[in-house]
């Protein structure tokens, strides 16, 4: 018995490791009911399977000659229909009791409204700001979001905060949550949405009360700062990348890029560019950015146009003016979206992808 | 593989209103066929009230949301030009069973003719939907996307009515889905009569054999039937 | 009027007739199974190569599959390319592979045998509904010249109006599969309510004729509301009707809970004639009849019922009010008892039998493992708040092909074992095929539990590119689809081997007392003899 029990701690522990950092207040209650369930199925496979292997050797034929004419048992036949039948029920119970708490938002949650669409996640904030791809919340305070979606179904999921709700056009969804580790936290696109549905990808910062009050005076968040909770290890994505590009790299010169290049590079990661313009020559949803600067671009009416630095304004504040030949005018505009001082640096980077 | 003996192996005598056929090998004799055959129709029948419920379903869904929309809508149906549908099938379905009767009797002359009736009126029908869809596609009455707003409007003006609603190009939508998958059957429902008209006219159904004649009765039942509740829940709104 | 086949030295219905177009054209129930089973295998490959593509792409977060070959040139997997490789795997292995597998393939064969009918009740029907379901594959899989599909196998509105053109195709073929489908069922309902033969009372029924008894009922009743939602799909894109479409004022939401109306069902219909099958082998190698007769029969009534009530638990984070998702996960729970009640009833069939390991029971126990797990990580999902952190995710991928291929494919794979020599005539080598068994037992395992883990750490499905984070998982199962490829050309080729060349098989190997098997091996035209009359039931095995 006291090995069983035991055993169970053990399971508990191995299973909670195997789960995303437990970062808000409903994950803690769900982390326990999952636990719950993943130490139940261990029983009832152990109960299943031990039975079925026991019997299938105890029994093998080699031993038992002679078998029993056995046809049923109804003492037996009604425990393996009501046991399971009650713990469903707890189970059930459990579950939407935790399921209350992820819905039920306090009235006094802060809200931000998002947007998805393909294939990035826009906020707006009470003053009026909008990030992309950045949802920027306090710690220790409930957050309500309020989302739709320009285009098809997405869905916004935060796997360390346990919840997850899908964005649809023309309807407003919600989902709340009250964060309780400070830091980066990744947000998926869990709704299949097309093309590049898999790099559809967000992050959650959560600021300490000292960061909150500056983000709320409108000063920048140096995200640099800011450590990484669970998923989404950025250390870890730089390394993979980096062997990537030695990889790819080996033998050509590596351009070292600097200042308003890099900060440009650092712009189109964030604003979701990079889910559908390659800078490598890869043609995903929309043109690859890869020498394209200075030389002439096909259009789809067969015209060409230069791309200079006017052309690349254009294209990122009125997308389907001039649409690249082979591809369709489906990029939403950034206009508003991108500040002036970061336009000149994407301009800046652009230029540095030479043929 | 031997489906039916042919004819040169029966030396029976039939008895008046017969007709010589065999049932199928694997069958023991063929009462346990037809009830067999007539059993699969009623399944296939229950297939097609739950394809149809679809519709319905979504029918009732959009008319709970909007039923101010359904009742704006409707008035720019002809609800004169429905009714004389639902005559016209009413009809065919009495024919139909009288052409079934005759063919039970082994009366070959008189279920030739009771079908050639019903064919016409499934005719009938198709002639009158053809009129009421000219109409509806002429004033841009069109399902969804392709609804024009500014000569529906002009048209209920010339009804006497109004049609404002931004949802109506969904009553259309509904309207042409029902009606249109309604008339895919009833030209089916013609194809399988005109099949039946040729057999019969060849005298294959008698008093021991009228199966294909039953089960192509039942089906055409239905699609009476289901233009009987499509026809109050287009034309005859609120 | 009785004219029973004469049984000719040396003819059975391999041989009766040859020629390619006396296949084509037969009405005989065992040829139409046969080339089901033909046909249905040639997808599973087809749609296995789109699965070996989509796990050697998960070798590395990124871009994986970029290499240059001689004569070839250059084969590049990018998102777009991706997408469509999951579209087609799920699309082909859902309504071309699973959804017919069992029913078509060895329910044809074997259903009438086991009633000791000499054919279904509508032969002609039954021809007619193969070449539905070819017609269905052709329309479906030309749409690979129509810039391929990149739905989805669930082709969720509204991203489906907006796809490729070959959606309607694809979408179109999944329409016209699914009246093969229906007129399958809709033959084997009456079939067995009126071809059964003299003594063969319902109480007496074989386990696996129930199972396709309540796999019938769901496919006659839940496709045609499949089928006028494709229906609709298409007027949408076509008419552009605006009932699915929140661009034009309709209700995308709506599109899933029409959907899932037929496809949750869909999903019993795929795994209940696999239950069906494991309670036929089982007591025949335990030499023990079947443990509670009347439970299992009757709980896969009640599974098909409750199939109907429960769709909207695919929709618990949809936005579909909490009213509606309470109900739907109160009433999934209930799905697990009746399938408890099967699995505790074959493990105790096994009690003080006298167990002997031939393939089909090897494959039967490994069903047993595989469908457990199945089962029980399908609780979590049923649990509300559970399923909103899982759903999406690989674990949602993890447990349903724990059921699909763990439950449905190895029942199938133990059912092809099972009646191989009676539909072909041959014996097996039964070492070959042990180790196949091996393989593919671990191959699966290895391939899919990985998945269960990487889908609870938050890793979503139809994904092309991860986080670093999951790749030593995804890794280990890229590597467990070899074992599971390895293990089934093996299968192929003994099996192919054992057509060519293997021993004649006896009629009656597994000494079972189904009336399939007091026929000769293979059975004669007509399946019987002489119309055999039953006088006990088919488990009634004592030492």
């Amino acid at each position: 018995m006291l090995l069983k029990w035991l055993s169970f701690v053990w399971m508990s522990e191995a299973s909670a490791s195997t789960l995303p950092l437990q970062g808000s207040e409903v994950a803690r209650s769900w982390d326990q009911l999952y636990i719950f369930l993943v130490a139940l199925s261990v029983f009832f496979f152990i109960l299943v399977v031990g039975g079925m292997l026991y019997f299938a050797v105890k029994y093998r034929k080699s031993v038992s000659k002679t078998t029993e004419y056995i046809t049923d048992n109804h003492v037996i036949e009604a425990v393996w229909t009501v046991i399971p039948a009650i713990l469903l029920m707890v189970i059930f119970g459990w579950g939407y009791s935790v399921y209350v708490k992820m819905t039920q938002a306090p009235s006094d949650a802060y809200e931000v409204r998002v947007i998805g669409k393909q294939w990035l996640w826009q906020f707006q904030y009470d003053d009026g700001r909008t990030t992309i791809n950045e949802l920027y919340v306090p710690v220790n305070k409930p957050v309500k979001l309020i989302m739709t979606s320009e285009d098809v179904i997405h869905s916004f999921f935060i796997p360390n905060f346990r919840v997850k709700q899908d964005v649809v056009p023309q309807m407003y969804s919600s989902v709340w949550f009250q964060a309780t580790i400070p830091g980066k936290h990744q947000v998926f696109c869990t709704e299949y949405c097309g093309a590049s549905h898999s790099q559809m990808l967000a992050k959650v910062i959560v600021l300490d009360d000292q960061q909150w009050l500056s983000w709320r005076m409108g000063k920048k968040i140096d995200l640099n700062l800011l450590p990484t909770a669970g998923l989404g290890d950025e250390a870890l994505a730089a390394a993979v990348k980096k062997q990537d590009e030695e990889k790819a790299a080996s033998g050509k010169p590596t351009v070292q890029l600097t200042g308003l290049a890099a900060e440009g590079k650092a712009v189109m990661q964030a604003k979701g560019c990079i889910a559908c313009h390659s800078f490598d020559g890869a043609k995903l949803t929309g043109p690859t950015l890869k020498g394209v600067f200075g030389h002439d671009v096909e259009l789809l009416d067969g015209s060409k146009v230069l791309a200079d630095e006017n052309y690349i304004r254009e294209s990122i504040e009125n997308p389907t003016a001039k649409v690249v030949k082979g591809f369709s005018p489906i990029m939403p505009t950034f206009k508003g979206l991108v500040s002036e001082t970061e336009l000149n640096a994407v301009i800046a980077y652009i230029k540095t992808l030479k043929e | 593989m031997s489906h039916s003996h042919s004819s040169s192996d029966s030396s029976e005598q039939l008895a008046p209103g017969m007709v010589d056929h065999h049932h199928a090998h694997h069958f023991a004799n063929a009462s346990e066929e037809f009830e067999a055959s007539k059993q699969g129709m009623w399944l296939f029948m229950v297939t097609e009230v739950l394809m149809v419920g679809g519709l319905f379903v979504a029918y009732a869904i959009f008319r709970s949301l909007y039923p101010e929309m359904f009742k704006e809508a409707h008035h720019l149906l002809d609800w004169k030009l429905g009714m004389v549908n639902t005559i016209v099938l009413i009809t065919s379905s009495l024919t139909m069973v009288l052409a079934v009767a005759a063919a039970q009797r082994g009366e070959h002359k008189k279920t030739v003719r009771y079908l050639i009736v019903t064919l016409l009126c499934g005719l009938a029908f198709l002639f009158v939907k053809k009129i009421e869809y000219t109409a509806k596609i002429e004033h841009g009455l069109l399902p969804g996307g392709l609804f024009n707003f500014e000569h529906a409007a002009e048209y209920a003006k010339s009804h006497g009515t109004t049609l404002t609603h931004e949802k109506a190009p969904l009553f259309f939508s509904l309207y042409f889905m029902m009606t249109g998958i309604h008339a895919l059957h009833v030209i089916i429902g013609m194809g399988l009569i005109t099949w039946l008209t040729i057999r019969a006219s060849r005298k294959e159904f008698g008093s021991n054999y009228y199966t294909p004649m039953e089960l192509v009765g039942f089906y055409w039942h239905f699609v009476d039937l289901v233009w009987i509740y499509l026809f109050p829940l287009l034309y005859l709104v609120g | 009027m009785s004219s029973t086949a004469h049984a000719v030295p040396g003819t059975h219905y391999l041989n009766n007739e040859k020629g390619l177009m006396s296949w084509l054209k037969t009405l005989d129930h065992k040829r139409i199974g046969v080339m089901y089973l033909f046909t249905i295998l040639f997808f599973f490959f087809i749609g296995g190569l789109f699965a070996l593509g989509i796990r050697l792409e998960l070798m590395t977060p990124g871009q994986t599959i970029d290499f240059t070959l001689p004569l070839i040139g250059r084969i590049v997997m990018d998102a777009p390319t991706y997408n469509r490789f999951f579209t087609y795997h799920g699309a082909i292995m859902v309504f071309l592979v699973i959804i017919p597998s069992i029913p078509a393939a060895l329910g044809n064969f074997v259903l009438p045998m086991m009633l000791g009918a000499k054919d279904v009740a509508f032969p002609r029907l039954n021809l007619m509904s193969y070449y539905l379901y070819i017609l269905g594959a052709i329309v479906a899989l030309s749409s690979l010249l129509l810039h391929g599909v990149d739905t989805g196998w669930t082709f969720y509105t509204p991203y489906s109006i907006r796809a490729s053109t070959g959606t309607i195709m694809v979408v179109l073929g999944a329409f016209i599969a699914g009246f093969s489908s229906i007129l399958t069922g809709l033959n084997f309902i009456i079939t067995i309510h009126k071809l059964r033969a003299p003594g063969l009372s319902w109480s007496r029924l074989p386990l696996f004729c129930w199972a396709l008894y309540a796999t019938s009922i769901i496919q006659v009743l839940a496709t045609p509301v499949l089928a006028i939602t494709l229906l609709l799909l298409v007027a949408e894109r076509v008419l552009k009707i605006g009932i699915f479409d929140p661009a034009l004022g309709g209700d995308a939401v709506l599109f899933q809970h029409f959907f899932w109306f037929y496809s949750h069902p869909a999903v019993y219909i795929m795994i209940l004639p696999g239950l069906g099958v494991i309670s036929e082998i089982i007591p025949v190698f335990s030499r023990k009849p079947i443990f509670g007769y009347r439970a299992i029969a009757y709980s896969s009534f009640g599974i098909a019922l409750i199939a109907f009530i429960v769709w909207g638990h695919h929709l618990f984070v949809s936005g579909q009010s909490e009213m509606a998702n309470f109900i739907f996960s109160l009433l999934t729970m209930f799905v697990a008892v009746p399938t408890g009640i099967k699995v505790f009833s074959w493990v105790a069939t096994l009690y003080r039998g006298s167990i002997r390991f031939n393939v089909p029971m090897l494959y039967a126990l490994g069903f047993l493992e595989l469908f457990t797990i199945g089962g029980l990580t399908g609780v979590f999902l049923a649990t509300l708040s559970i399923d909103v952190h899982l759903t999406d995710t690989y674990f949602v991928i993890a447990h349903f092909h724990y059921v699909m291929v763990g439950g449905t494919l190895m029942a199938m794979t133990g059912g092809i074992h099972y009646w191989f020599p009676k539909m072909s005539g041959k014996m097996y080598s039964e070492k070959s095929a042990l180790w196949a068994f091996i393989l593919i037992l671990i191959g699966f395992n290895v391939t899919f539990f990985p998945q269960f883990i990487v889908g609870a750490q938050g890793m979503p499905r139809r994904y092309w590119y991860y986080l670093p984070e999951f790749t030593t998982l995804n890794q280990i199962s890229t590597v467990g689809s070899w074992f599971l490829l390895a293990g089934f050309v093996w299968v192929a080729v003994y099996l192919w081997k054992a057509i060519r060349s293997g021993e004649n098989a006896p009629g009656n190997p597994w000494e079972a007392l189904t009336l399939e098997w007091q026929s000769p091996s293979p059975p004669p035209l007509e399946n019987f003899v002489e119309t055999p009359t039953v006088t006990s039931w088919p488990y009634e095995y004592r030492s």
